[in-house]
């Protein structure tokens, strides 16, 4: 009994100890208290909670949202977005094409530098372009100027582009980050360690996996930057990033999950919610199956409640689509055939299909791509069955999931696509018979083939707008996909952050404009 | 003789160690490769569908992907004898350099962790065993069963989220700092890692030094001490904690091999930059180097930690160095 008791006192004493250690520890400074580098405010010193380091530092391979979000604000692009997604000048300070549609003149802002010191000019854009047209460059946009059939300087602020056919879509084109201008001097080794661009901010320093910092260019060609740095923080957890927002070590965050995100309203932290571009779809393969007969692509349109999708997997955070999600071109979800959930008429194309007795599609659906997918595969089965529709959903491992999406090796998947401000770049790869992506697509048209030249070779934005509502009226009509709904990207920000404007592309590009008080 | 034997058994011991790790190194090959998808499809996404068959050539030849299987893997194995352990595009940096920055993290967690665990383990697996089916030996056997059944990530989330909220403690919200570097905000962002892991492991420990001692004390040899006069905490202390060692000693070495190898969850949720997310990260970018040369690197640990447990054997228990 003695030592017991003995032993207890002792028992109890260690513990004590490992928390007295424990506590001194945490005391010894303010715990929650930013380091100083966070708290230096004057110059506005911004860090933004991000989930994973970039996978690149090269502009023209990188795909992934980190990667861009930090390269966005390093790189600069012959034009760009505005916060409406209008094209506006970037480091072209205008673009005219011939009477012809032909050619394509790019007159280059004056005065421009790398964040080396070096100038941009002619040379630099056509170095650029040449090199992403380049098979061996492996640039993911080369597609974007498959018009483009020469580029020559022919000043040393101007570029002429010789196209193929007219393309009014090509303004658009050069907007995104992997058109982006480096310098002719600089090679893809160089810059993977040490990026040089004419962007708001400059590469300043990286530690793996941990942290990007970046600093203001001071010789920015357009409005002065307005914080000093911007450091990208990585970590990995997001309900981490949502703790350490509330314990003011983080000031900036962007969700997808909306989850997540009321968890952060909080306090001092707002959140703003941005209908994004991309778009929730359950493609369909027109060439496998039953699914080449477009009675049986209607009944599956038509046995669909997208809103009820929506609400069951994404907790109603979104709004129902129709193809295009471009505020500009944006389509009717009114105009599709069945606007409602039609059971009769999704009964009837079956019958029309001779398949009144019912079919079976299979399906792939990625675990873990993103949060959505399995949920919204798992209603879509159960609103299909009600309409004799048997969805055979096979749920795959990510990695697995895009070995088959890229090989266009399903008949049906659901999926959650980028979108693009210009209706041409979002879909004219898909649904034309020549586009790269048409393989994965499974669907194309002489009409829509002739439909999206005609919106290329269309300047004026209102004839523009007429033809790519026929496009979507084209790929509803015939089923191409099932079009479900957008979601939204939830930016999470410190009551101390001001002036930042999330877009609906995603870009974080204004975070040129964006106060730290 | 005995000297020739010893000589034989220590070759043996890395005959085995060797074999175990050219095993290792060849089931990660494979393993790796049988994962759909490759760096490429890992990195573009479903962009790698837009690729054409040349800019595909071109990122499989840069990846090294070009190359046949056994190329791929004797190419690696052999530049490992050259202290080169590959490289990590997306970190743009060797693999070397990055497990050289990674694993004293871990090192650190582990050890703190284990400190931590038999702090709380072995007090507590004495306090039960000091009264069998006692409220206190129901109170250690309670804490125990906690320690087993709340999954680290649960109770790791819930430890940063109410201090965050609550109080605004997070120093893991912070940019990490090496011990080196700034040793207080290291230590503040280890302590409630390790208290997680920490708190898990105990566990175990718990359980064993329990057993252990209850074993411990009904050999006749306590009783001997004890009519001998022997003090009580002596008695606890030097005969039966002594005594109940060895199977501590297995259970604190093979937990803290288990550590080494990165506890990824509690490195994810507390954004420690250690081996375990290093790994996560190499599978997640499918960067066959990087994993293969890092595992390797934590199964060449695991058999260190179990070469030096078999070590401690021989010290703290006679009849281990005398046979």
């Amino acid at each position: 009994m003695s030592h017991g008791s003995r032993f207890t006192r002792g028992a109890v004493s260690a513990l004590g100890l490992a928390a007295i250690v424990s506590l001194a520890v945490s005391g010894c400074s303010s715990p929650g208290t930013p380091a100083p580098a966070e708290t230096a405010k004057s110059g506005g010193s911004l860090v933004v909670g991000v989930t994973s380091d970039p996978d690149t530092l090269f502009p023209w391979k990188a795909t992934q949202f980190q990667a861009t979000h930090v390269l966005q604000n390093v790189y600069g692009t012959l034009t760009e977005f505005d916060e409406g997604l209008n094209v506006v000048p970037g480091l072209a300070e205008s673009w005219d094409a011939s009477e012809d549609g032909l050619t394509v003149t790019l007159k280059l802002r004056e005065g421009v530098t790398f964040a080396d010191g070096s100038t941009f000019g002619s040379e630099d854009v056509v170095s650029s372009l040449t090199k992403i047209q380049d098979e061996a460059t492996a640039a993911v946009s080369r597609s974007a100027l498959a018009s483009v059939t020469a580029i020559e300087a022919s000043d040393e602020n101007t570029v002429l582009l010789t196209l193929s056919a007219p393309n009014a879509a090509l303004p658009a084109g050069l907007a995104v980050l992997t058109l982006a201008m480096l310098s002719s001097d600089d090679t893809e080794a160089a810059l993977n360690t040490a990026p040089n661009g004419t962007g708001a901010y400059s590469f300043d320093t990286r530690v793996a996996n941990q942290s990007i910092t970046l600093k203001k260019n001071t010789a920015y060609w357009g409005d002065e930057p307005t914080l000093g740095s911007v450091e990208f923080r990585v970590i990995p957890d997001e309900s981490s990033i949502v703790s350490a927002m509330q314990s003011g070590n983080v000031q900036m965050a962007i969700f997808d999950d909306p989850l997540v995100a009321q968890t952060a309203e909080s306090g001092s932290i707002t959140i703003a919610k941005t209908p994004q571009l991309s778009y929730h779809t359950l493609q369909l393969n027109a060439t496998r199956g039953d699914l080449a007969d477009v009675n049986v692509r209607l009944a599956i349109s038509c046995a669909v409640d997208r809103q009820e999708v929506l609400d069951t997997a994404a907790l109603g955070e979104g709004e129902v689509t129709g193809p295009i999600t471009s505020p500009a071109y944006k389509s009717d979800t009114d105009a599709r055939p069945c606007p409602e959930r039609d059971l009769k008429q999704a009964a009837a194309y079956l019958a029309k299909a001779g398949k009144a007795d019912g079919v079976t599609i299979k399906t792939i659906v990625s675990q873990g791509e993103y949060a959505t997918s399995v949920n919204e595969a798992q209603n879509l089965k159960a609103q299909l069955a009600e309409a004799k529709i048997t969805l055979d959903v096979e749920t795959l491992e990510s990695g697995a999931y895009v070995d088959r999406w890229v090989a266009g090796d399903f008949d049906a998947a659901v999926a959650l696509n980028g979108g693009q401000p210009d209706p041409d770049g979002m879909y004219g790869r898909y649904f034309t018979s020549t586009g790269n992506l048409n393989k994965v697509a499974g669907y194309s048209s002489p009409e829509l083939d002739a439909l999206f030249a005609e919106g290329r070779a269309a300047s004026d934005p209102t004839d523009r707008a007429a033809i790519y509502e026929k496009v979507s009226a084209e790929l509803e009509d015939n089923a191409a996909w099932v079009w479900l709904f957008t979601s939204y990207s939830y930016t999470a920000t410190d009551s101390a952050v001001q002036g930042f404007v999330p877009m609906a592309n995603g870009s974080l590009q204004y975070l040129r404009t964006t106060t730290v008080n | 003789m005995l000297k020739t034997f010893s000589h034989n058994s220590v070759v043996r011991r890395i005959g085995a160690a060797a074999l175990t790790l050219l095993g290792v190194a060849i089931f990660v090959f494979i393993m790796l490769r049988a994962i759909p998808g490759n760096q490429i499809t890992a990195g573009l996404g479903t962009e790698a569908a837009a690729l054409t068959p040349a800019q595909k050539l071109a990122l499989e030849q840069y990846y090294g992907l070009d190359q046949p299987l056994v190329v791929q893997f004797f190419s690696w194995l052999g530049n490992l004898f050259t202290g080169n352990l590959g490289f990590s595009a997306r970190a743009q940096q060797s693999v070397l350099d990055l497990t050289v920055a990674s694993l004293p993290v871990t090192f650190e967690l582990a050890i703190f962790s284990i400190v931590l665990a038999l702090l709380i383990g072995i007090p507590l697996g004495m306090l039960s065993a000091s009264k069998p089916d006692s409220p206190r030996d129901a109170l250690g056997q309670i804490v125990g069963l906690a320690g087993l059944s709340i999954p680290a990530f649960l109770l790791a989330t819930a430890l940063l989220s109410v201090l965050a909220s609550s109080l605004g403690f997070n120093p893991n919200g912070q940019a990490f700092a090496s011990l080196f570097g700034d040793p207080l905000l290291n230590l503040q962002q280890m302590l409630l890692p390790s208290l997680v892991l920490g708190f898990g492991i105990a566990a175990p420990i718990m359980r064993t030094t329990r057993t252990a001692v209850l074993e411990v004390r009904s050999n006749d040899f306590i009783r001997t001490a004890r009519a001998k006069g022997v003090p009580p905490r002596r008695l606890q202390l030097k005969h039966v904690l002594g005594n109940a060692l060895v199977p501590i000693v297995t259970m604190t070495g093979l937990q803290f091999g288990y550590l080494l190898g990165g506890a990824v969850v509690v490195e994810q949720i507390f954004s420690l930059p250690g081996i375990g997310r290093q790994v996560l990260l190499g599978i997640q970018q499918k960067e066959y180097a990087l994993v293969q040369s890092t595992v390797l690197v934590i199964a060449l640990t695991f058999v260190i930690v179990n070469l030096l447990t078999d070590l401690t054997y021989r010290l703290i228990d006679p009849r281990v160095r005398a046979s």
